[in-house]
Parts: C-alpha cells; structure tokens; sequence
C-alpha cells in the first residue's frame, strides 16, 4: 500500500525543512520527501494543498485513566481523541489505580494500546512505589517491561534526597525523569492561584513558588547528579526565570507547557468555573505573557496537553470538591496555532515543540519525516474553523473549559506506521 | 627481613608508594610458605601483644587477624563493642586508653566512623592498622586483593579492573581503586547510579553506567557486597532488580578478557552479586583472596612490629 501526500507544506524541524512539497509512504514508512515525486502506479493521493505536513504530534503528558478509571476515559476513548487532535504518539502518566510502578501494569497498558490500535502509547512509569514518596520503584524492569520514563507525576516526590535517587538510578537506565514540579508543603488545600482572584472567590491560593522552589530543587539536582530532568507543565513567570537561568548555565534540563497555561488565565475560574480547576492553576497575564515568551524563545522546550479526563461525577460539584485537571488533546493545535498567527512562533518551531521535541525528550521514535522513518505523519489545516463541542471530542469525558470556543486549525488526517487512524470526515 | 617499611602505621592506602607496596605483597608471598607448613607457626613475633578493638562486627576480618597473629606466636586482646563498656556511656578515647594500658604493641581497629583509627593513631604511641573505618578505607583488603592478582597475573602494569556495586560507600572499593592504581592497574567501577560517586572520575577510576561497560575486556572482575538500605533508605527497589541488571553470572562474565579473574571481598550475597552459577566458574579466586588475607596481615604485623622495634 502506497500513499502520495501531494503539495503540502512540509514541517520537519529535525531537518530544518520548510517547504512546499510531496511526501511517499510505502509499508508504513516514509520512503521519499521532495519538491515533487511523480506518483508510482497503484498509489492512493491525498491533495493536501494548504495543509501542513508535519512529522506525527506526540504528546509528552497525558492521562488515560485506565487502569482503574475507565468511566472518565480509557484506552481507546483517549488514544482516538489523541488521533483526533493529530497526535500519533501520547505518553501516559503512571497515577492510575493502581499506579502504574509495575511491568505487568506497564505491559497491560502497551498490550491494551495494540488491541486498540490507534495511537502509539508511550507509558510513563512511577518513580516511586505506589507513589507514595518512599521507594524507589523497579526501574530496570519498567524499562524492560517498555516504560519510556518515570514520574510521580500527580503526587510529585516530596522528598529531595528521593528525587536525587530516582535521578541517579534512572540514568543506570537512560530513563527520562519527568518532574511535576510542586512543593506539596506550599500547594497545600490550594484551589487555584494564589492572589485577588483566590481572595476574592475566597478559595485557598497556590502560590507561584510552589512550582519555583520544586522547579529549582530539579535543577540543582540535575547540576549535582548531572543526569537530565524534564519539568512538566510550567506555569509562571517565576519558573520560566528559573528555567532560563538553568540553560543559560548549560544544566540537562527541559521543560514543557500546556496551552491552557499560555491562553488561560485565573480569571477563568471565576464563578468558580470547575472546568478552568487545573493543577498547576490558571496564573495571571504576567504567567501567561512570560510562558509564552518562553515557548518562542526556547527557555520551554515542548507543549504538551496535560489531558486530564474527569466525569461530571468530579466536576459537577462544589468548587473545592472538584477534581483539578481538563481536557487537552483535541484542542491543542488550534491553541498553538493561535501563537503561530500572533507571530510568536514559526510554522517550524510550532512542528519542534508538538513533535521534534517531545520525541527527544523521551528518547523516542518520532519527530522526525526523513525517509527510513516510521510514517507518523499529521496533516493539518492550519486555518479550518470549528467550534468545541461536546460532540466533537472523541474524550469520553468532556471537561473542557474550551467548550463553545471558536478554534482555528485541526488534525485533518493522522497517519501511525502510514496507516489512517484519523481523518476529518 | 622487610625492616624498610617507613610507615608507623597503615591507615589507609594513600601513603605507601608503589615500593611500600611491593614490600608488603613480597614479604606476604613469603609468608605463605609459612602458612602451608604441616605446624604453620613461627616464633617471629613470641613475645608481642596485638589489641583487636572491633567496635563494628566483622567475623571474617577478625578471624584473619588473629590467624595472622597467632602463626606469628604474637598474643592477641580481643575487644568488641557489642555488650562493652562502650555500651554504658564510655567514648572511643577512654576505651583505646583503657586497651593502651594493658600493654599492646600494636592496635587493630574496625570502627564504623570514618577516620577513627587515624583519631587513634593520633592519641595512642603505638602502631595501628586499620581493618575496616567507616566509608573510608579498608587497606589490608586491598593489598590482600593485590597480592591475589599478582600471583594470577605477575604484574599490574595495563590490567583493567571492573568494581561493580556499591562503590560510593565501599571501603573496599576505595582502597583497592588507589592500590591498584598506584601498581599500574586501570579501574573501571559501575553499580546502580545510586551506588556510584557522584564524580565522574572517582579517585581515578573510570565511572560507567552500564556493568558489561565495566566489565568490557576486564582481567580483573570484583563484586563488592551491597546492602539495599544505607543512611536508612533503599539505594535499589529490590534484591531481584539488583541481580538482574547488576549481578555477575556467565553472561556478564563472558565479555572479559580470557582468563580474567572473579573476586569478592565476601561475605557474598549468592543471588545477587553474584549468579550460583559462578561458583565454578574458571578465574573465582574467593578462598585465595581468604589465603591471602591471613599472609597480607603477618606481613603487616611484622613490618610494623619490627619498624617499631628498630
Ligand atoms: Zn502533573
């Protein structure tokens, strides 16, 4: 089975390429990307004028919720709204019940994601056991079992000399550690940020230092150990600084932000709006501004969704009842794609932080349309207008803040191993 | 025999030069003889009292000790701490005064703080040889795994040798990678990134992640012993992990040189530094490096005794 992408535009930032071009898959590989390829006999042709063509999105920081959660989302619910959004790639974080910091878990969520067959399923394994801070988990048989990295992610480890562990064993195994930065002390019975608009709903704050002080833990433990640390979610002005600082001194660190935090601010909470409830909280113009200048200038290296399914059950309740988190997978490319059209981001550095970067990051296949690869590929219109609907995510939950947004922008086709797993009616 | 041995004591590996070195293991080597006598006894040291102060247990090293004492026909104190007068309240000085008085000539101190017998060295006028301080040193292992790998060998010079485990807190590690060193020896370490110095170049010896890196071309494989808690707090999720991607077996072992050669300092965790399997394996020279224990101490004994006489 052949496929001939006709005159899209090409994005690979692992090639520097920006241009208007043909892309051939055979046998779920790219085998030629040019200016123009005369179409080989029997090849099915996908025009794809006005459509870019980047290597397939990969999301560093999803929740599947399964094992243990299956009525806000599954395997198969999650990975079909991740194709939806032009992701051909989710890395799943460990806080399901249980938790994944066990191979067997570990090899039921990729054994679960063959059966489904829709995205790539990346699993993201404890770095504790049960998450609960105490013990390292068993790092060399996550790896074996097919974890590509570790988090505590929900319950972040509290314990610095843990952490400094967990980043030293972890480089025995080229494992990536994925740090929620959050100094459980400070964010304690916190609601949302803190400042005026805590006050004023009279809900108790997170303060910004929460996630500096644990952000700038990592980054001295990564000086001392030398081994690489990713920071998940970055959400204010103070982190982003800390961020900066640390590469401007050569330190092995990364990051990423979700585009809630770079078009969101805590304003979206009033009327205590449960769906704007997120973990880190909604920050203010300044976090948001500085996020955003992050993401241009490299200081944060990837976007990833945070997706983070939750039924009525968690959501349709008193504010502080409410479970924090809400949906991201199929509402992040037009979210970026406004970055792109404010000029803050290229076409190329847009394709860097959904695909490229992710892919380094977590040291996996991707991110990449040089021929030999594997033809992940998502195919956008850039411009496409739909409006969020409850209808149209794929996500069995449906707690998106964006619901009744105008989006510019959507994953048109999806293609994993150059087989078809999205491709907008 | 040996009387040029500028040292009063032997603290740690640091200061003896490659020829120190050299004395020692030689002055073992013909000590052995000794040892394989039909009555293993000579009157060398008749006479000299040896204190053994071990305020930390260590059944093996002790033992050795005063097997090495005794063939000398030197006397020996025992002192342990457990159920001591340590126990009651008594500090390190007022205990080594109190041994001091009842005469010795020469001190063997295992203590579980680093630096102590170099604390004792200072206070007390007679020699001390450290058997074990804290995460500091343990010399006499190291010229006894000298001594073991001469004889195998003939020489130190372009020999690599692999240390895997726990080698940020082995005082095994720490005086065999300056001793072999010294002798011309490269040494490579690895062990889980829990274990391993957080330089990158710990007292010399190349760090790598992976053990069949370490293990690459090696003649000289040593396992140390691990604990799975140290300072309170696991340093490897589990006993099964440790074995599976840091245990010696057949496979490991089959990426060294030929004839490379297998030591641990024991007592061996068997099933996790090191696979059943290897009980038999060609190059395991365990019970030679015991052998060599005993030779190594006579010698240090004498050198020390007969420096302090002279
Ligand atoms: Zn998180």
């Amino acid at each position: 089975m052949r496929l001939l992408i006709r005159k899209a535009r090409i994005l690979d930032p692992s090639q520097g390429l920006d241009l208007e071009g043909d892309l051939l898959i055979e046998e779920g590989r790219i085998v030629a990307l040019d200016r123009e390829i005369p179409p080989p006999s029997d090849c099915e042709i996908f025009e794809a004028q006005r459509l870019w063509a980047l290597p397939g999105l990969i999301d560093l920081h999803v929740h599947l919720r399964e094992p243990g959660e299956e009525w806000k989302e599954d395997l198969e619910t999650g990975t079909t709204a991740a194709a939806a959004g032009g992701f051909t790639a989710v890395a799943c974080m460990p806080n399901t019940r249980p938790p994944n910091d066990s191979p067997e878990v570990t090899r039921y969520l990729l054994s679960r994601a063959r059966e489904v067959g829709r995205t790539r399923v990346w699993p993201v394994a404890c770095i504790s056991k049960g998450q609960e801070g105490r013990e390292l988990a068993p790092f060399g048989e996550l790896k074996e079992a097919g974890a590509v990295a570790l988090s505590d992610d929900g319950r972040p480890v509290a314990d610095s000399g843990l952490m400094r562990l967990a980043l030293e064993y972890a480089a025995s195994f080229d494992l990536p550690v994925i740090s929620h930065a959050e100094d459980p002390g400070l964010s304690a019975g916190g609601q949302v940020n803190e400042g005026p608009v805590a006050a004023r709903l009279g809900l108790k704050g997170i303060p910004a230092e929460a996630e500096a002080v644990a952000i700038f833990r990592e980054v001295r433990l990564a000086a001392l150990t030398g081994v690489p640390v990713h920071i998940a979610h970055v959400s204010t002005a103070l982190s982003v600084e800390i961020l900066r600082r640390a590469k401007e001194e050569g330190l092995p660190v990364t990051a990423e932000t979700a585009p809630h935090y770079f078009t969101l601010t805590e304003e979206a909470v009033l009327e205590y709006n449960t769906q704007a409830k997120v973990n880190p909280p909604l920050r203010t113009e300044v976090d948001r501004e500085a996020v955003r200048q992050a993401l241009a200038e490299g200081v944060i290296d990837a976007v990833a969704t945070d997706h983070a399914p939750h039924s009525p059950l968690e959501k349709e309740v008193e504010f502080p009842a409410a479970a924090f988190g809400l949906l991201g997978l199929e509402t992040a490319v037009p979210l970026t794609l406004n970055l792109v059209r404010e000029g803050l981001l290229s076409p190329l550095r847009f394709a860097e932080l959904l695909s490229t970067a992710p892919a380094r990051i977590l040291k996996v296949p991707g991110g990449t349309l040089k021929p030999g690869s594997p033809a992940d590929v998502t195919l956008i219109d850039p411009d496409l207008p739909w409006v969020v609907t409850e209808e149209e995510l794929h996500s069995k939950s449906k707690n998106s803040p964006f619901l009744g947004w105008e989006m510019r922008g959507r994953a048109v086709l999806t293609l994993v191993e150059g087989e078809v797993r999205w491709r907008l009616r | 025999m040996g009387v040029d041995f500028p040292h009063r004591h032997l603290l740690e590996i640091g200061p003896l030069s490659p020829e120190d070195l050299w004395t020692v293991l030689k002055t073992a080597r013909n000590l052995k003889e000794v040892l394989r006598r039909p009555i293993p006894k000579v009157p060398t040291l008749r006479g000299k009292v040896v204190a053994h102060l071990f305020f930390e247990p260590s059944t093996r090293t002790r033992l050795s000790f005063e097997r090495a004492a005794k063939v000398l026909s030197a006397e020996v104190l025992n002192f342990s701490a457990r159920g001591s007068s340590l126990e009651k309240g008594e500090n390190l000085l007022d205990t080594i005064k109190n041994v001091a008085a009842m005469g010795p000539d020469l001190l063997v101190i295992r203590h579980p703080a680093s630096g102590a017998p170099h604390f004792v060295a200072r206070k007390i006028g007679i020699p001390v040889i450290n058997a074990g301080d804290g995460f500091h040193e343990h010399p006499t292992q190291a010229l006894l795994d000298l001594l073991t790998v001469w004889e195998r060998k003939g020489d130190f010079q372009g020999l690599k040798v692999a240390i895997i485990g726990d080698i940020r807190h082995s005082r095994v590690a720490h005086s065999d990678i300056l001793a072999f060193r010294k002798l011309g020896a490269e040494v490579w370490v690895s062990g889980p990134g829990t274990m391993l110095p957080p330089e990158r170049e710990a007292l010399g010896a190349r760090v790598v992640r992976r053990v069949e890196e370490a293990v690459e071309g090696a003649d000289v494989v040593m396992a140390l012993r691990v604990q799975k808690e140290r300072h309170g707090r696991s340093l490897f999720p589990s006993w099964h992990e440790y074995s599976r991607f840091f245990g010696l077996n057949r496979r490991v072992l089959s990426r060294a040189a030929e004839g490379a050669l297998l030591m641990h300092p024991g007592p061996i965790n068997w099933g996790v530094e090191l696979a059943p399997e290897l009980e038999d394996f060609p190059g395991q020279v365990i019970l030679e490096q015991v052998e060599n224990g005993v030779a190594v101490r006579m010698a240090l004994l004498l050198l020390l005794l007969k420096a302090a006489e002279a």
